[in-house]
Order: structure tokens, then C-alpha cells, then sequence
């Protein structure tokens, strides 16, 4: 019994972290309407300088000066990022922000191995917390004590900052309206600025407060946003209240699935997650929000079927490309059928996220499925290529099935949480069922046979099969069923006025997203040979969004651009430098600032300036729809 | 002048909304915008406060041009508005709303009070702690006045104050709004009610399909009644 009471209160200390750094989450978005993915990363650069810190720092007041100093410089950092990046951004549309703010993140990630290096760091012990207290011969830590004691406490300061300051009433105004606190002449920009350095700080906080219980390591950031997602998910985002309460239920289920589930604990977190989802879509203490008004695939011109010179110059292309094989070398080629791969994956998604207005974050989960289908079925079953190649995908599908089932429950900002919460989960899955996974052994020697192991025959299939898909995915995008597609994209309350059931038709196209990337992971497995728990990872996830975003995501063709620009240059880059993700994140960051409509979107706009020669309206077409009220 | 607005564009989107809009309003006036619904009246005010983010022209505030300056700024200068759909902030109580709008005094305006608003509107005094969510229609009007007064403006942009409200209500608002002019601050109050507007009003423009077909005091637009008929619903 004593030894349940201990879990128990493990669990508890374990939500004081996930607390505040899931109301500093809540809290940003609730007034800026910016999912910060960028959280995790200030969590962790807390952590770090506060490790720094309380080691320069002596004695007591060191430390936890050290603590609240680290804090408040992190707040600082933010203040600077809102100011320099997402002032810039605060009306494109909410995928663009989770790109920066991801962008960001990545560079973060690079930062700190940079400056702290890359091993694990174990930080002081807190002065006064040392010691741990005797529970019936279990060992309670006293710093959980304190830890569990202090998660109230914030949630009670949180609580009158917003109910009895003026600036806590500007907030919860600017959470509700926030035009509306403009147009009594509040400035906006400085109420943004230090929500988002509280919201920071406390991510910070929460991130410092860890170093006595858990060594500070550069992978710490992705762990914590996924859990963060999961809490503002169940307990509903915008809500202080509902981010506690979800911090303890998830901190607990972690707690406990460790003994009823030791090698996948992660399930009892997702049953939870999905029992919540059924009852209560907006969590257990959020609002239902209002029906998105903009979405990212809204676009002044509309899409039409490409003309018939279009058409010979796309079949020139393919030509040309598969000539490839006559003059290139055997590298070249694997690249070839690399990007070849991609551009499934990106099409993919591109179907989901532009045509549906569906942006999933956590799209890898079914190319990843696809790969471990194919390695499961020519490892375990020993079936043969072909076989494998068309079964493959299947686990994607299914995937797909289930997740999408309860994704499209949601939209925009709770959909792409959602989405790559799942992701996180299968990755897990994947990384910890190491019996049936290998886990980060991975699934080796998947090869393919005779006929498509040269690599000009494969870059051949890799190549036909992306084109198959990519005609199969526009044709559906001018079919009656990516009429009805893009109209619940455009106007879900209409769509379903009209008497088109729009759930399941998203749901549909979940499914066909998914299953097409799982083609593209069962030639990723044959390609590479080999399966892995990153063929699912958030990275590869947002690889996919870059992609689409860097082709334009209001585009029909940009996705195929885009990932072949991408795919290219990704794989140059990390030939030329250690620091890709640096790189990387600073190329996100620009494309969202500089070039929001992508390289496809950019052509097209100079195409029509040109024909136009720029008459008074003209410049409006660069601009989304605001919606006439 | 007071305000003058003069070459008032606006578009939402590809669709052009307002076109040459120009009009006066004199110090301690009040100006009825009268037009069908759909006519411009709200994206008109919404323009003038720089909610409208594509629009072109000039507007002059207190001899100030106010068109290049962002919304919270133009407010500042001393032009309320309160909005048509009223948007209370219906989580935040009655006294809490009125704190989200209040601003430093202002010497060519006069100063609001919590107490002289509860005066002007005896229902909100009774129901400081109420969620705005839970308040009725004409109560929700008030209190989005009472808001906008609370930042002691000069002028107010009065955005269809009788829309959806019962008789009784109205004559409170009538009362009301004559007592903000009686106090010095100028009003501009759109109104789809000619009856309303009457009551209330020192001069009117008509404005139809986004541009103004008529300008003049109350007695020059009751000795037209050609154009009423043509531009207004009766």
C-alpha cells in the first residue's frame, strides 16, 4: 500500500513541471492564438542555464536565485523572439506559427549542444531538499514534497494575477476578443509581448525546477512538448484550471502505467486522451471554439485542372527524369529515388493539409507505419517484394484509420496537436515494444529483390510509383469527392448544410493521406534496407510540412517542388555541416517571414503581375481572404 | 470639425465595400448614418478605427490625421466606438469590462465614472458582478456604451444602438445618448430607424451600396421624401 501512496505522490511532484510549463502554453494561446512549439525549447534552455547558474551560484540563495534568475532571463529571451519573429506573423494563418515557432525550436536544439555540449548534465541537489522522508519503509524525496506543495501554489498566484489586476482583465478580455480590446484602446502589441514573456517564464520555471530530479540532456524539449500537448489537449487550451488538473491526471496514468504496462506505458496516456476526445472534444474544462474562420488553404484563385501545355511540360519533366538513369551515377540515383519518395510523402500530406485544410503534425506516424508493415511482413512472414510492397502500406491505413478517426473530431490548432501527439505515441511504441520493434535496433537487412535491388531499377520504381500517385491524388482533387473535400475545408457549417457528412469525408481523406504515405515508407524501407523508430519522428513530420510549405501551400503543384527543392537540399546540407538543424530551423523561420506563399505560390503571383500589369486590385491577390462581416 | 472623413475606400478581400465615403461631424453634434442593412454603415465606423485592414483615405480627428495609426491609438485620441454585435466580453463581469475599457482623462471630454455610468444605466449598477453572458439583449447595449464611455472619449461611433432591443430599452438609450450629448461628447450613431435617428439627431447622411447619396439636417431630409423612400426602408 505504502509503496502505491509513493507512486502517487511521484506522480504529483512529476505535474508540477508539466504544469507550468502547460499553463505557460495555455496562457500564450489563449491571448496571441499562437501554439508555441518553441515552449519545449525554452523549457530546456531553463534547465540549462539554470544547471549554469546554480554551479556558478553558492549557497542556498545561489541556488534558487539561480532557479528564478534563469527564469526570468529565459522571459527575456521570449520578449525578444515575439518581438523580432512573431509580430511578424500574428495574422498568417496558424500552421505558418507552428512552422516558426518549430523552426525555432530546431535551431534552439543545435544552440545548446553548442554551448553545454552533448552529455547529460546532473545538476545540484536543492539546499534544504536533500534529504528524502521515511513513508512506511518507502523513501519519499523531500524535494517532491516541495515540489508537490508548490504546483498549487502557482496555480493559486496564476489565479489572482488573473482575476485581480487590471492586466490579468486585459488578458482574459484579449483571450475572448481581442480586436475588440484593441478598439478600446488597449496596445496589443505590449499586452502579446508580456503574456508571452510570463508564459515563457513559466516553461522556464518548470524547466529549472527539474535539474534536482532529472539530468539536463538536448532531447529534453520534444519529451516535455508532447506531454504538454496531451495536458492542453485533455484539460482544454486557454484554461489554467483544466492545465493543472490534466497535469496531475497524465503525471499519475505515467506513474501507474509504469506498473501495468512497464514496456508501453504510453497507451494508458492515449486511452485517456481518447476517452476525453469522445466526450468532451475541447477538453475537460476548455470551450468548444468557434468554427476556424481562416484556414490555410483559403485562396483568392480558384484551383482548376491543369491546362494542356501544362500538361506536356509536366510529362517533359518526367521524361527528362527518367532519363536520369542514362547519365548519372549510382549515388545520384539512390538521392534520385530518396526524393522520389518524398515527393509521395509530401503529396501526401499536401492532399490532407491544402485540399482538406487538415495540417497534421505528426504525419511520418503512417510513412513509418508503412516502412515497419513492409519490414514486418519480409522479416516475420517472409513474403516476397511485391507482396510486401502492396501490403505494406496497410499498417498505414490502419493507422490512419484509427488516429484520423478521432483527429478529424478536431481542427486546426487541436488537430495538429492531436496529430503529432499520435505520432509521438506510435514513435514510442516503436522505440519501447523493442521485442516485436528491435527498437532503436531497428528492423535490419530489409532488401529488396533482383529485379528492383539495382539502383536504377528502384530509382525506375521509386519514380513511376511517385508519379501513379501524384496523377491518382489530383485527379481526386478535382473529383466530386475533392469538391466535397475542399468544402469542408472551406466552410465546414455550410458543407454539412448542404447535406454532406463533412467528418466522415475528413476522415476519408485521413485515410487516403495516410495510406499513400505508407506507400512511400514501404519503398523508404526497401531503399535504406533498414527500419526505424525516426522513420516516425516528429522531424520527419515537419520535414513533410516544409515541403509543402516551401512549394506553397495554396498551391496544387507545390508539394512535388517543394519536396524535390527540400529533399535536395536537406541532403546537401548535411553533407556540408554539423549543425544542419541550425541551418535548418533558420530556413523555416525565413520561408514563413519572407516567402509565405512558398516557391510555387511566389511564381505564380509573378505570373499573374505580369499579365495584369498591376492593376489597383491586383496586390489584394497576395493576400488571404479576410472574412466579410 | 470634429471628425472629417474624406475619400473612404475600404475593400474586404477582392470585393470593394466603400467607395469615396466623406462626411463631417461638428463638435458636440450628433450624426445619424442611416442605410439599409448591408449598406456600409458598420465597415464604415469599422474603417474610421482601423479595423478594416485594407482601406484608403483620409480622416481627420480633432484636426489630427488618424487614417496611417493603428487602432488602439486612434481610440486613444479620444474616438470610441462601440461595436454593432456589441461583443461584451461575456467570461468577464460587468465591473471587469468596464476596467478593460478605461482610460486616462482626457481635458476636451468629459470624465466617466464607475458611478455616473451606473446613473446613466441604473440596470448595470444592479449587476456589477455579472458575467456578461448572462445579461439580456438591451442590457448587453448598455453596457457596451458604458465600456466605450469609460475610455472618455469625444466623439463616439454608435453602431446601430436600437438593433434587436425592445421598445422600453430604446427609450432608454434615447435618453442616454441625449445624455452624452447634453455632457459635450459628439456622436455619430448609425441606424437602419428613421424614427430613432430623429429623436437623437441634429443632422443625417444616407448612405447606400457604399457611397453617401445624401447629406443634411434632419428638416432637409423630411423635405425629400423621395429620397427617403428610395434609400431607406420604412
Amino acid at each position: 500500500m505504502a509503496f502505491y501512496v509513493v507512486q502517487f505522490l511521484t506522480g504529483l511532484a512529476s505535474a508540477a513541471s508539466l504544469f507550468l510549463v502547460a499553463s505557460g502554453l495555455s496562457i500564450i494561446f489563449g491571448v496571441t492564438r499562437i501554439v508555441n512549439f518553441a515552449h519545449g525549447a525554452f523549457y530546456m534552455i531553463g534547465a540549462y542555464i539554470a544547471f549554469t547558474l546554480t554551479e556558478r551560484l553558492s549557497g542556498a540563495f545561489g541556488f534558487w536565485g539561480g532557479i528564478v534568475l534563469a527564469a526570468i532571463a529565459v522571459a527575456l529571451i521570449g520578449v525578444l523572439v515575439e518581438m523580432v519573429l512573431l509580430r511578424r506573423i500574428y495574422h498568417a494563418p496558424e500552421l505558418f506559427q507552428l512552422l516558426a515557432t518549430f523552426g525555432l525550436t530546431l535551431m534552439v536544439e543545435d544552440l545548446v549542444v553548442l554551448i553545454w555540449g552533448p552529455d547529460d548534465l546532473v545538476g545540484r541537489r536543492a539546499p534544504g531538499f536533500k534529504g528524502a522522508i521515511d513513508f512506511f519503509g518507502q523513501n519519499i524525496p523531500s524535494y517532491d514534497l516541495f515540489l508537490i506543495v508548490l504546483g498549487p501554489v502557482v496555480l493559486g498566484i496564476l489565479w489572482l494575477l488573473f482575476q485581480r489586476t487590471r492586466w490579468g482583465v486585459l488578458v482574459r478580455a484579449a483571450t475572448q476578443d481581442r480586436d475588440m480590446v484593441a478598439a478600446l484602446g488597449v496596445n496589443q502589441k505590449w499586452l502579446f509581448t508580456s503574456v508571452f514573456a510570463v508564459g515563457v517564464f513559466l516553461a522556464a520555471l518548470g524547466g529549472a525546477l527539474q535539474i534536482p530530479r532529472d539530468a539536463v540532456h538536448h532531447a529534453m524539449d520534444l519529451r516535455i512538448i508532447v506531454e504538454v500537448f496531451v495536458v492542453v489537449v485533455i484539460g482544454g487550451l486557454g484554461s489554467i484550471v483544466g492545465a493543472f488538473v490534466a497535469a496531475v491526471l497524465v503525471s499519475e496514468l505515467n506513474a501507474f502505467g509504469i506498473l501495468i504496462f512497464p514496456k508501453i506505458s504510453i497507451i494508458l496516456v492515449f486511452l485517456v486522451m481518447a476517452v476525453v476526445l469522445i466526450v468532451r472534444p475541447w477538453g475537460l474544462f476548455g470551450k468548444p471554439e468557434a468554427p476556424a474562420r481562416k484556414t490555410p488553404g483559403l485562396t483568392v484563385n480558384p484551383w482548376r485542372p491543369l491546362t494542356q501545355n501544362e500538361r506536356l511540360m509536366a510529362l517533359a519533366a518526367l521524361v527528362i527524369a527518367a532519363t536520369l538513369p542514362l547519365f548519372a551515377g549510382n549515388y545520384a540515383l539512390t538521392v534520385g529515388s530518396e526524393i522520389a519518395i518524398f515527393v509521395i510523402f509530401a503529396v501526401s500530406l499536401h492532399f490532407l493539409m491544402s485540399v482538406g485544410g487538415l495540417a497534421s503534425f505528426g504525419h511520418a506516424a503512417y510513412f513509418g507505419l508503412g516502412a515497419y508493415g513492409v519490414a514486418f511482413l519480409a522479416k516475420m512472414a517472409g513474403l516476397p517484394m511485391i507482396v510486401c510492397l502492396l501490403l505494406g502500406p496497410l499498417l498505414g491505413c490502419m493507422g490512419a484509420a484509427v488516429f484520423g478517426f478521432f483527429a478529424v473530431q478536431l481542427s486546426g490548432v487541436y488537430f495538429a496537436m492531436l496529430t503529432l501527439a499520435f505520432a509521438q505515441i506510435v514513435w514510442s511504441i516503436a522505440f519501447q515494444w523493442v521485442s516485436v520493434t528491435g527498437g532503436d535496433n531497428g528492423i535490419l537487412g530489409v532488401w529488396p529483390e533482383k529485379w528492383a535491388a539495382s539502383p536504377s531499377h528502384f530509382y525506375w520504381l521509386a519514380l513511376g510509383v511517385a508519379t501513379l500517385v501524384t496523377i491518382a491524388l489530383r485527379a481526386m482533387v478535382f473529383s466530386p469527392f475533392g469538391y466535397a473535400l475542399r468544402a469542408t475545408r472551406d466552410s465546414l457549417l455550410r458543407t454539412e448544410a448542404i447535406g454532406i457528412n463533412a467528418k466522415r469525408i475528413q476522415w476519408t481523406a485521413f485515410v487516403i493521406a495516410g495510406t499513400t504515405a505508407g506507400i512511400g515508407g514501404a519503398l523508404f524501407a526497401y531503399l535504406k534496407g533498414s527500419v526505424f523508430p525516426d522513420n516516425l519522428g516528429i522531424s520527419l513530420s515537419v520535414d513533410a510540412l516544409v515541403m509543402v510549405l516551401l512549394g506553397g501551400v495554396e498551391t496544387v503543384s507545390g508539394a512535388v517542388i517543394g519536396a524535390i527543392v527540400y529533399k535536395a537540399l536537406n541532403i546537401w546540407l548535411v553533407s556540408q555541416t554539423d549543425l544542419s538543424k541550425l541551418v535548418l530551423g533558420g530556413f523555416i523561420m525565413l520561408i514563413v517571414v519572407v516567402f509565405p506563399k512558398g516557391i510555387v505560390g511566389m511564381l505564380e503571383m509573378l505570373a499573374q503581375r505580369r499579365r495584369k500589369a498591376s492593376p489597383p486590385g491586383s496586390p489584394l491577390l497576395a493576400k488571404p481572404i479576410e472574412s466579410a462581416e | 470639425m470634429k471628425l472629417t472623413v474624406e475619400g473612404l475606400n475600404s475593400h474586404y478581400g477582392p470585393a470593394h465595400i466603400l467607395f469615396d465615403i466623406g462626411f463631417e461631424v461638428g463638435e458636440g453634434e450628433v450624426v445619424a448614418l442611416l442605410g439599409r442593412n448591408g449598406a456600409g454603415k458598420s465597415t464604415t465606423f469599422r474603417s474610421i478605427v482601423g479595423l478594416v485592414a485594407q482601406r484608403t483615405g483620409r480622416i481627420m480627428f480633432e484636426g489630427k490625421d488618424v487614417s496611417a495609426k493603428p487602432t488602439h491609438e486612434i481610440v486613444r485620441e479620444g474616438l470610441g466606438y462601440v461595436p454593432e454585435e456589441r461583443r461584451i466580453f461575456t467570461d468577464l463581469t460587468v465591473e471587469e469590462n468596464l476596467e478593460v475599457g478605461k482610460q486616462p482623462k482626457r481635458p476636451n471630454a468629459p470624465h466617466w465614472t464607475r458611478e455616473k455610468l451606473f446613473a446613466l444605466f441604473p440596470n448595470l449598477g444592479e449587476m456589477k458582478n455579472r458575467p456578461g453572458g448572462r445579461m439580456s439583449g438591451g442590457e448587453q447595449q448598455m453596457l457596451t456604451i458604458a465600456r466605450t464611455l469609460m475610455g472618455n472619449p469625444s466623439l463616439v461611433l454608435l453602431d446601430e444602438p436600437s438593433e434587436g432591443l425592445s421598445p422600453k430599452i430604446v427609450e432608454q438609450m434615447v435618453d442616454a445618448i441625449l445624455t452624452m450629448k447634453k455632457e459635450g461628447v459628439s456622436i455619430v450613431v448609425s441606424e437602419q430607424n428613421l424614427h430613432f435617428a430623429r429623436l437623437i439627431s441634429d443632422r443625417a447622411y444616407i448612405i447606400e451600396r457604399g457611397r453617401i447619396c445624401f447629406g443634411g439636417t434632419m428638416a432637409e431630409l423630411d423635405a425629400r421624401p423621395d429620397i427617403r423612400d428610395a434609400h431607406l426602408s420604412l
